[in-house]
């Protein structure tokens, strides 16, 4: 047996060759692993980095005297009255006497920059609604102006332009100082629809034109897309058309989702003459488009009900229709809810084909119906991303702070459904 | 031979599986005694010196204190009914079962008094020595030429391709399988009947020129005739390797070993001269075993 | 009465022709010693009269409400006078929304001509008319469905078998809408499309290397309408999708085989949910995260070793699809090299082979089929891909291999043409849809081969 003893002999020699590809093999490996990781923990870690400030405003208190002089405004009740009054005036007072240095013309205009574009309008409405305040002194929280904001937030980041004067900045200063402005929980961008402001944007309307938009989907797409595992799976004849249908779930479910856009802006808006930018057309072109997954979860979970129980079933003389509906739906039901919140997580996040039906128009009012102009949170983020103004950055990421925490509560609840409900056979 | 029931031989065709059940058979569980086992299982200067080996898949004892010597150029044959334990004690002998996360081996196991579970020994070097060959031919799906060149290949044993040539033509003459593939070796293995997959098998095993040859029911998966000729070659075989051999088939082993093992739900309960075995089994469960009482 | 107040009122309709026949099917068994002696439950005959209600109704409702918009709209551009009849859709859309604007108030009629306002009132009465035609034929309809499922109930009819006929052949339609959306992705594609090629010569858009629409100066100039070639188009996604398949193939699958080969169970059982994340992120986060951190970066990057690169280069779109692809082809060639049979394993690894001899030398190439289809798959994502191109892509057009320079897509295209307001009927706006069927036929040449390979590799191993 000499010979076995060489060959031997042989592999030990190339052992150490062959395990350093070995090692290297694996660390190939690893370092896959690692790029994904990373990649996702950066992504995190930018998008929090960029956004949390966008959960945090900033507000001037001030006590603004309504003194009806300097509003030139006799009567709040008199419409006319009220759209030729200047208020503003009243706010720079208010600022000028924590500023008492600044006194021209000039230097009171800039003063009144401080405060957000939406300031005047606060003190109006206020009036508006209590004539009875007029020529009394009010407490009055405004939203600071952008600038301010990103002054105030902002003023160490490179990546961020102080866009105020330095006569400004040291009056902000000041004001920060004796705590007129101050830093709070942003809860405007709870509370508002879109702005051209970025102070005043909130996310409100999305959210709800998101919500809006899922219930057509979940609506259309649930029911729809058991049914159509239902019969794929229990009564569909082995046939042509059966193959046909099958073929065509599988394209569809790889099919783009701009193309889908396509499917909605020439059937549902040009065919059918439905209106733009509405959730009803947003939500039935999401449905088709989450169809193919909702149906191909449903079919597996169908699948996975062992013959055992319909055999049970069919022997005690149920019909077919009565063992699909008493014993394999109910069975089949966490795996076809897995697979359904899954879908409409995926809807949930999806913008491209929403963009071609018009959802995308700018919305400040926070839609109250499936047939109000609405826009979706992941357009919203796309319409703040592609904004020139640089307040609207962290307003995006801190959409996408919400948007992620929709998605990934949903996917929590699909794990903790399949968890909690499924079955060992 | 006499002793023999016909009714055995189906038994191989069912698949075994690894993992023993565990009592389902408790009057016989009380006549075997743990470590005990009837006949002569050790040897001189054995290749194999196993020593009250234990075998867990999790916390299931599959294999319990069982010692047993495996001597060189010897031919021995595994018996036992389904789940005995008998394919798993096979893998310990080249570590097949390091792939399994759940399974654990303790006791003494050495080939050439060198210790087969040292964690410093190599699996990829004790490989090389100890070849196997699975219940189902498992070809890969390359050609001919390529499954029984893989191995030569990947150890580096030629240098130049007159070498592997000649490595892989004396693999399939020894295989007895040259003459019905020489002229395409180039085709793809897995359109190969079974039997000749299963000696394909061999001649990829054989080409490493391994010291041992695990067989893992080898010809369970086969017709009669093609199992005619994997028995065949085993006794050729049987001049140049130590060949270990799990089968269900109680004439299989009767034809091709010198020494038979008697496994029963985990134990090993009688080892002997194969003739003996088959003639005199000297413990009562290998007798029942071998008139068909039970398996 | 609107179709969304219609919608329940049809339900409510319809639960109570089902206590009805309930009951009556009760009534109708009482006589005969009780429900045995029905041919089904009493459950069956309610459904029967609840879907014989329902359905006939809610499919009028549908039909009336899809089409009722066409038809007014039809009727009111025709009560129009003869002399400013629309010439062109184009025309005709802009008319339609003046006179709709003023039936709604938002628009003053003292700015428009009489006869608009004339046709808003033609609109208004239209719009009255419809919705009272509407509200009385769908509840007709319902009414006498009931009523007929109520004279049905009868003990000699087996109304189980028909409420399951019904039932069935519900859930047909249900699987048919597959069929049905495909067949409205082709319809509003190639209408549009055949348009385009009316005034684009289909030539001119396969093979010219000149793309853009947005140049058109004169309307009546020949020739304003901008160059239609689609070859700039292709070649930038086709770019892009290759620097994405460069980053997604090597590291999703050795990914997929470090976890499925080396990585211990809890390694596993934590890194793949995480990775599956990946997939789970919407593509307008990537692109946000491509558009103002990757490309910023790569910008300084190149600049700091000396190179020119856009801020929109094809490198930062083409990294993160990459990354956004990664799970995608991991787990697809996860189940690839799962379904290579563990035998395959065994033999290797018996003959003495490292893990990694066995990966590359016997199952990879046994996998190869599979992994290469997934790969194909993957590649009709990324061209597919919308989100991540529109934000950090450019638009303009050009014929480049640079990946530092800014290149546009098929699909950053098609969402710019349609974002907005469009003029329908103008060559910049079809061209959209024929970009839009060239998306359809490529994404779906290579699924369809693709799903091909891979069901030929799994029967392979089943």
């Amino acid at each position: 047996m000499t010979d076995q003893r060489s060959q031997a002999e042989i592999v030990r020699n190339s052992l150490k060759r062959r395990y350093r590809k070995e090692r290297r093999f694996r660390l190939y490996g690893m370092l896959a692993i690692f790029i994904a990781l990373a990649s996702l923990a950066i992504l995190f870690a930018d998008i929090i980095s960029k956004g949390h400030t966008g959960f945090v405003k900033t507000t001037i208190t001030l006590d603004v005297t309504l003194d009806s002089e300097t509003m030139y405004l006799d009567d709040p009740t008199d419409e006319d009255q009220l759209s030729m009054a200047d208020f503003v005036a009243p706010i720079i007072a208010a600022l000028q006497a924590h500023i008492p240095e600044a006194d021209s013309a000039g230097e009171k205009r800039e003063l009144g920059r401080l405060i957000g574009t939406y300031g005047a309008s606060e003190i109006r409405d206020l009036l508006k609604d209590n004539p009875g305040l007029l020529n009394t002194t009010q407490t009055m929280e405004f939203l600071a102006h952008d600038r301010v904001s990103t002054y105030v937030k902002h003023a160490d980041n490179p990546r961020y332009s102080v866009k105020l004067s330095d006569q400004q900045q040291r009056w902000v200063d000041q004001l920060q100082a004796k705590g007129v402005i101050d830093t709070g929980f942003n809860d405007v961008l709870f509370s508002r629809g879109d702005s051209r402001e970025p102070a005043n944007a909130g996310i409100l309307g999305a959210i709800v034109g998101s919500l809006l938009t899922m219930l057509v989907t979940l609506a259309i797409a649930f029911p729809v897309g058991i049914a159509a595992a239902v019969y794929l799976e229990e009564f569909a004849p082995q046939n042509r058309i059966t193959d046909f249908i099958e073929v065509n779930i599988n394209n569809l479910a790889a099919v783009p989702s701009i193309i889908f856009g396509l499917l909605g802006l020439a059937v549902f808006i040009g065919l059918f003459g439905m209106p733009r930018s509405v959730p009803v057309v947003g939500g039935m072109v999401l449905a088709l488009m989450t169809l193919p997954t909702i149906i191909i979860s449903g079919r597996a979970a169908i699948k996975s009900v062992p013959p055992s129980i319909r055999e049970a079933a069919e022997g005690v003389g149920a019909s077919k229709m009565q063992v699909v509906l008493h014993h394999v739906i109910p069975l089949a039901m966490p795996g076809m809810l897995t697979g359904s919140i899954i879908g409409m997580a995926q809807a949930l996040g999806e913008t491209a084909p929403l963009l071609l039906i018009g959802m995308v128009a700018f919305i400040v009012d926070v839609p109250s119906g499936f047939l109000d102009s609405a826009t979706v949170l992941p357009v919203q983020i796309y319409l703040w991303a592609s904004s020139s103004e640089q307040g609207f950055i962290e307003l995006a990421s801190a959409g996408i702070m919400v948007l992620l925490t929709f998605m990934i509560t949903m996917n929590a609840l699909a794990i903790w459904l399949r968890k909690r409900l499924e079955r060992r056979w | 031979m006499n002793t023999m029931n016909p009714a055995v031989t189906s038994e191989a065709d069912m698949p075994e599986e690894t993992i023993a059940p565990v009592d389902e058979d408790k009057p016989a569980e009380t006549l075997v005694e743990e470590g005990k086992t009837v006949g002569d299982p050790f040897s001189e200067n054995p290749k194999f010196k196993l020593r009250n080996v234990e075998v867990f898949y999790g916390q299931d004892r599959a294999i319990k204190n069982i010692s047993l010597d495996i001597g060189r150029n010897e031919v021995i044959a595994f018996i036992g009914p389904s789940g005995c334990g008998k394919s798993t004690f096979l893998r310990c002998l080249n570590r097949m079962n390091d792939s399994i996360d759940i399974c654990r081996v303790k006791g003494q196991l050495s080939i050439d008094d060198h210790d087969i579970y040292d964690p410093k020994r190599d699996v990829v070097e004790l490989r090389a020595r100890v070849g196997m060959v699975f219940q189902k031919p498992n070809p890969f799906p390359k050609s001919i030429y390529d499954n029984v060149a893989y191995g030569p290949r990947i150890h580096g044993l030629a240098n130049r391709k007159s070498d592997l040539d000649e490595i892989v033509e004396n693999s399939l003459r020894k295989a007895g399988l040259w003459d019905e593939v020489k002229d395409r070796l180039d085709a793809v293995a897995t359109g190969m009947s079974g039997g000749q997959q299963q000696r394909l098998c061999i001649a990829r095993a054989i080409a490493v020129s391994p010291e041992v040859i695990l067989m893992d029911e080898p010809c369970s998966a086969l017709d009669p005739i093609a199992t005619a000729k994997v028995e065949e070659l085993i006794s050729e075989m049987s001049e140049s390797y130590t060949i270990v051999i799990v089968t269900h088939s109680m004439q299989q082993a009767a034809r091709v070993s010198h020494r038979t093992a008697y496994f029963h739900l985990g134990h090993l309960v009688e080892v002997n001269e194969t003739t003996k075995v088959f003639t005199a089994p000297e413990h009562e469960l290998t007798e029942s075993y071998i008139t068909g009482r039970f398996g | 009465m609107q179709t969304a107040n219609l919608l329940p009122l049809v339900l409510v309709l319809a639960v109570v022709a089902y206590g009805l026949a309930y009951m009556r099917s009760r009534a109708v068994a009482a006589p005969l010693g009780g429900i045995r002696n029905l041919k089904a439950l009493p459950f069956y005959y309610a459904t029967r009269a609840a879907l014989w209600c329902a359905i006939p109704a809610l499919l009028v409702l549908a039909a009336w409400a899809g089409f009722e918009g066409k038809v007014i709209q039809g009727i009111v551009i025709a009560s129009l006078p003869q002399d400013v009849w629309p010439e062109s859709p184009g025309e005709a859309s802009l008319i339609l929304s003046q006179i709709s604007n003023v039936a709604a108030g938002k628009l003053n009629p003292d700015f428009v001509p009489d006869y608009i306002v004339g046709a808003a009132s033609v609109l208004e009465t239209m719009d009255n008319q419809s919705a009272n035609f509407k509200a009385a034929l769908v509840l007709l309809v319902a009414v006498s469905g009931a009523a007929f499922a109520w004279t049905r109930v009868a003990p000699h009819i087996n109304a189980r078998l028909n409420v399951e006929t019904t039932l069935r052949r519900i859930f047909f339609v249900c699987a048919a809408l597959a069929v049905l959306t495909t067949a409205g992705i082709v319809f509003s594609v190639i209408l549009e499309t055949i348009r385009f090629f009316g005034r684009v010569p289909i030539s001119d858009f396969l093979f010219s290397t000149s793309w853009s629409p947005q140049t058109a100066l004169r309307a009546d100039q020949v020739g304003s309408e901008g160059a239609f070639g689609v070859i700039p188009l292709f070649t930038g996604t086709l770019l892009i999708s290759a620097i994405a398949l460069l980053v997604a193939v090597p590291v999703g699958l050795l990914s997929a085989i470090y976890l499925s080969e080396y990585a211990s169970k809890r390694v596993r059982s934590t890194a793949k949910p995480v990775l599956e994340m990946l997939a789970g992120i919407p593509t307008v986060v990537y692109g946000f995260f491509a558009a103002l951190t990757v490309a910023p970066f790569i910008r300084d990057l190149a600049e700091m070793v000396g190179l020119e690169a856009s801020s929109q280069s094809a490198l930062a779109a083409g990294l993160v699809m990459g990354i956004m692809i990664v799970p995608f082809v991991s787990s697809l060639s996860d189940d690839v090299i799962n379904a290579v049979p563990q035998a395959m394993r065994d033999g290797s690894l018996a003959l003495g082979a490292t893990q990694s001899e066995t990966m590359k030398k016997v199952i990879f190439p046994a996998a190869l089929p599979g992994i290469i289809g997934g790969i194909l798959l993957a590649a009709s994502r990324a061209i597919g891909e919308t989100m991540i191109v529109v934000m950090a892509a450019g638009l303009a057009a050009n014929l480049t291999a640079n990946p530092l320079e800014s290149v546009t897509t098929v699909t950053v295209q098609i969402a710019t043409l349609l974002v907005g307001d469009q003029e329908f009927d103008s060559a910049k706006t079809l061209s959209a849809f024929a970009l839009g069927m060239l998306l359809f036929i490529v994404t779906l040449l290579l699924n369809v081969v693709a799903l091909k390979i891979v069901r030929k590799y799994r029967e392979q191993y089943d």
